[in-house]
Parts: structure tokens; sequence; C-alpha cells
């Protein structure tokens, strides 16, 4: 972790303060994503986890601050961002196929009046191949389960070959051992990018991703999986997970580590 | 339409009708291909509006265009340039609100719908004269085409393919996933916009077949019907055109041989395939779960 620190972050905000209508739901939040990292960012609903991804991505123009995304502005460098957004907000029943859901992908900062090449197809098969959905390439999107229906957009975000991952609530509505699978998948993808993802079930991030932060309206990311005092109490309200499952379980670094372990 | 069905009816009252014969007449060799025309465009541009939701919106801009015809006429002009320059105007205007204000969306275009229609009628109360061929534009006269309405749709079908064809791509991606389509840097605004003139000018020709009460159903029912069956863009637009030109040729034939109101009757069959399609569904769905029940 140390030596990274010397290395440029990939997402930078700084003091970003950002919200709808003059209501702030971001307040004075600064992060640094470095290569590698896989961040998993909890917090309530509504604690601004989504406004954020949408203020990485130029969906959403901070009311104050400034975001950087590879050095960039959002708008130009979210090319090498591969979203994979909350499920709900997408129509189940959209007329459309595995394979066209994933070539969606090659869009990707080429203009939508480019040729599709011959390396395209490759390209496609390869996404689906990463995450082991190749055979359900010809299925309409509506066929599947929400668990596969989740590895679609990933493979769609893997087509636009990025450089960061970002998921929003990758495993909401979705069974646990489907979300386990997930998981170990994005474990796999980490070796090769870097991933930040949002939720607001902690039991299951913690025990996945390299480092922890809580967001609510204001961050609280050290760059480590510890979860200080400080955190618990911005989001004591929240995390019904954490408070279930209780707080001392997976919660402290050397337990945490040593999940780490055992899942390794 | 009541006068201009009264105006046919003498030709159309004779015995002994048969197919053939119909296809003697022009008008009605002019009737078939102006709905083949616009079962084309309603398939294509139908099967976006039903993905993307605007059938409310589609609805809005057809009665908000009978604005652009009672103006047009007060000035003496085309009353088709009228209509199109109008829900060329309100689709912008519509396109607006539904992109910039996320809620209530629908009460806005609703108040446009109907300020569009008024519009209309005020202006027609001052123009002076004979406005009969007004009501045409409301049920449809598509039995009354003349060659130029047809060379307008073989015009407007060409743009309409062509500017689908050339941006699919693109409006396929804003349509499944806005917020991904611009976070690929598509340019999202830019493609709506050009979908909703698209929709305008289906609209203008589609309200010469079936007037502008009904062109909801004939934008809505064809690709309805492909989407339960096909669950590919492509195939729905492909196979809702076709339905298109069959609901209209067998509406205008019906039509013809009982003395109907043509709009209509091809909007009613069209419904009919509609139920039938949707009983159908059902039916298969629940063989389905019975399947997977044992």
């Amino acid at each position: 972790m140390k030596e990274k620190r010397s290395q440029a972050p990939l997402i930078q905000t700084k003091r970003l303060w950002a919200g709808y209508d003059a209501e702030p739901v971001l307040e004075d939040v600064n992060l640094e994503v470095l290569p590698g990292d896989f961040i998993g960012l909890i917090g309530p609903n509504g604690g601004g986890k989504t406004t954020l991804l949408k203020v990485i991505m130029g969906l959403l123009e901070p009311s104050r601050g400034k975001v950087h995304v590879m050095g960039k502005t959002p708008q130009q460098g979210r090319c090498h961002i591969g979203y994979v957004p909350q499920q709900v907000a997408l129509d189940r029943d959209f007329p459309i196929s595995v394979w066209d859901v994933v070539k969606m992908g090659l869009l990707g900062c080429r203009g939508i009046l480019q040729k599709t090449r011959s390396e395209d197809d490759e390209l496609i098969m390869e996404s689906l191949r990463q995450v082991d959905i190749v055979n359900l390439r010809n299925r309409p999107i509506g066929d599947l389960s929400v668990g596969q229906r989740q590895r679609v957009y990933i493979a769609r975000a893997l087509a636009t070959r990025p450089l960061i991952l970002l998921l929003d609530e990758p495993t909401a509505s979705i069974d646990p051992l489907a979300s386990q699978s997930i998981y170990e998948l994005l474990h796999t993808l980490n070796e090769t990018m870097t991933i930040v993802m949002v939720s607001h079930n902690m039991d299951a991030v913690s025990s996945h991703v390299k480092s922890i932060g809580c967001i609510n309206r204001k961050l609280y990311y050290h760059g480590t999986k510890e979860i200080t005092d400080e955190m618990v109490n911005a989001i004591y309200n929240c995390p019904i997970d954490l408070i279930a499952h209780g707080v001392p379980h997976r919660v402290l670094a050397p337990h945490a580590h040593e999940e780490r372990e055992k899942h390794a | 339409m009541a006068f201009r069905t009264a105006c046919l009816r003498p030709t159309l009252m004779r015995k002994g009708k048969n197919m053939l014969e119909a296809l003697h007449f022009t008008f009605f060799r002019n009737a078939l291909l102006a709905g083949a025309l616009v079962s084309i465009a309603c398939g294509i541009i139908g099967t976006f509006i039903i993905v993307n939701r605007l059938v409310f919106l589609s609805g809005g801009i057809a009665h908000a265009a009978y604005g652009g015809i009672g103006i047009a006429y007060f000035l003496k002009q085309d009353p088709v340039l009228g209509a199109v320059l109008f829900s060329l105007i309100s689709a912008f205007g519509m396109g607006t609100v539904v992109r910039k204000t996320r809620e209530r969306a629908d009460t806005i275009i609703g108040v446009m719908w109907a300020i569009g229609m008024a519009l209309g009628i005020i202006f027609l109360d001052f123009s002076p004269g004979y406005k009969a061929d007004l009501m045409s534009y409301l049920f449809g006269s598509i039995l009354a085409v003349p060659a130029s309405d047809l060379l307008f749709m073989v015009v407007l079908d060409s743009i309409i393919l062509l500017t689908v064809i050339l941006l699919y791509k693109g409006l396929v991606a804003i349509s499944f996933d806005e917020e991904f389509a611009t976070v690929e840097n598509v340019p999202v605004n830019t493609l709506f916009f050009i979908l909703f003139a698209l929709i305008a000018l289906t609209v203008v020709i589609t309200m010469r077949l079936v007037g502008l009460i009904m062109v909801i159903a004939l934008l809505t029912i064809p690709p309805a019907i492909a989407g339960i069956y096909f669950k590919d863009l492509k195939k729905m637009m492909v196979v809702a055109s076709l339905l298109g030109i069959l609901f209209s040729t067998c509406g205008l034939f019906l039509s013809y041989f009982f003395n109907l109101t043509s709009g209509a009757t091809i909007i009613l069959i069209s419904g009919i395939a509609y139920g039938l399609a949707q009983a159908g569904k059902s039916l298969s769905n629940r063989r389905k779960t019975l399947f997977k029940a044992r």
C-alpha cells in the first residue's frame, strides 16, 4: 500500500461538494483512487454514494471543488471508466440480446458513426468469456436472472477496455450465492484493473475489498480496511448490516485481515 | 370524415364489389400505397417510441399539431406544412420538458397537448369559409390521398430510414441506458432531439392515414405486438412495419366493402390483433409455468 502513495491517482476529488437543487448531498469529499485499488464505499441510502459516482463520471456537475479522472476533466477522462450501473435503473424487458448489450461497450469514445471493426467481435467474446457468460450471448436480457444480468453489465463495462471499474450496488437484489461469485469475479478483475464500488451492504463488501470508506454526506476514507469509530459514528444510523451482523466481527483491521487470509 | 365518405359513397355503393374492382380505382391504389408507406415509418419509429416510453409524448405531438393546421388555415397556407412545423416545435418543447424535468413531465405534456389543440380551433374560428376538410385531419383521409402526399411520404420514409440506419448504434444506446451512453461520450441530447424530430414527422404522415386522434394506435400497436414475439429491436421494426402494412391493407378493404371510416377500421383491426396477441402470450406463459411446475 505504502509505495503506491507516490503514484498519480486515477481518480481524485478535492474539497468536492455536490447535490441537487442547492441541497448538498456530498460535503467536502476528498478521495484519491490509486492504481490497483479495490475500494468499497458503504453508506446509507441517500448518503451520496451514487451521487459521488455520478460526479466522477461527469453526469453531475459539482457545486464546489474539483474532480479529475486520469488527470483530466471527467468528460475527457471517463473514457477510461467502465461503469456498471445499478440494475433497478434499467428496463428489464428491453428487446435486446446479451451480445448487443455488451457491444455497447465498444461505443467507448470512438463516436457512434464509426464502423464496426473486424476485431470487435473478438473483443465482445473476450469480455463475455471474462465474466463466464459466453453461452448466454444470444439470449434476450429479459430472460436472464438478476445475477446473470449483472455479469452482462460487467462484460459491457469490460468491453470499453477500462482502467477503472465503477460499480453501483453490484449485488443489490442478488441472492448470496450469486453475490459471492460476483465478488470473486471482481477479485480476479482487480488483478488487472482498479475497482471502486459502492454498496449499502457492508457485510459483503468488507470481506472482498482492499480498502473501505464510509460515505454519509462526508467521506471517511483512509485507504485502509479499518473502520474507525469516526466512521461508525458518521454512518451510525445507516448500516443495518453492521449492527445486525455485529460490529466487531469484520470491522477491525486485524480481523478483516484474517478474513482475507482465510478467503485466499 | 362523414362528409368525405358521403362524397365517396356513390362510387362505393355499387353492387358486386370485389377486390380486383377496388384496385381499379386510383384513389384506392393510392390509399394502399399510403398505408404501406406510413406503416414503414410507424414500424421503425414506433419501436423507439415504445422502448423509450414516449407514447404519451407522441400523442401530445399529434394533438398539438392541430394548432399548426389551424394557423396555416388562417394564414391561407398548406395545412400539412403548418402541421409539420407545429409538430416539430411541440416535439422539441415536449422533448425539452421530458429531458429537463424528471418529475411531472406528463402534466406539462398534457397541458401543451390541450393548448395546441385549442389554438388550432380558435384560429379556425377566425378563418372564414368552408372548413369541412379539417375533419380529415382529425379522423384521417386516406381515401383521398393526392399524389403529392405520396411523394411527401416517400421522402419522409427515406429520411427516417437513412437517419435510423446511420445513427442506429447511438439511438439504441440512448434508448437502452442513457447514463452509460453519456459516460461513453455518445451525444445523448442531440440524438434524443433527432429522435423527437423523427417522431414529429412520423406523426404528421400517420395523421393523413388515421387522423391525429388515432395516431398513437398505429404508432404503438404494431411494435407492441412485434415486441411480444421478438426480443430484438431490428426484428421488431421489420415485423412492426409488416404488421402495419397488413392492418392498413385489411382495414382499407373492409372500409371499402362495408362503407366504414377507413382510419377507424384500421385501428380496430390493429386493436383486435393486439388483444389476440396478448391473449396468446398469456396462454403460452401459462403453459410454460405448467411445464416448469411439472
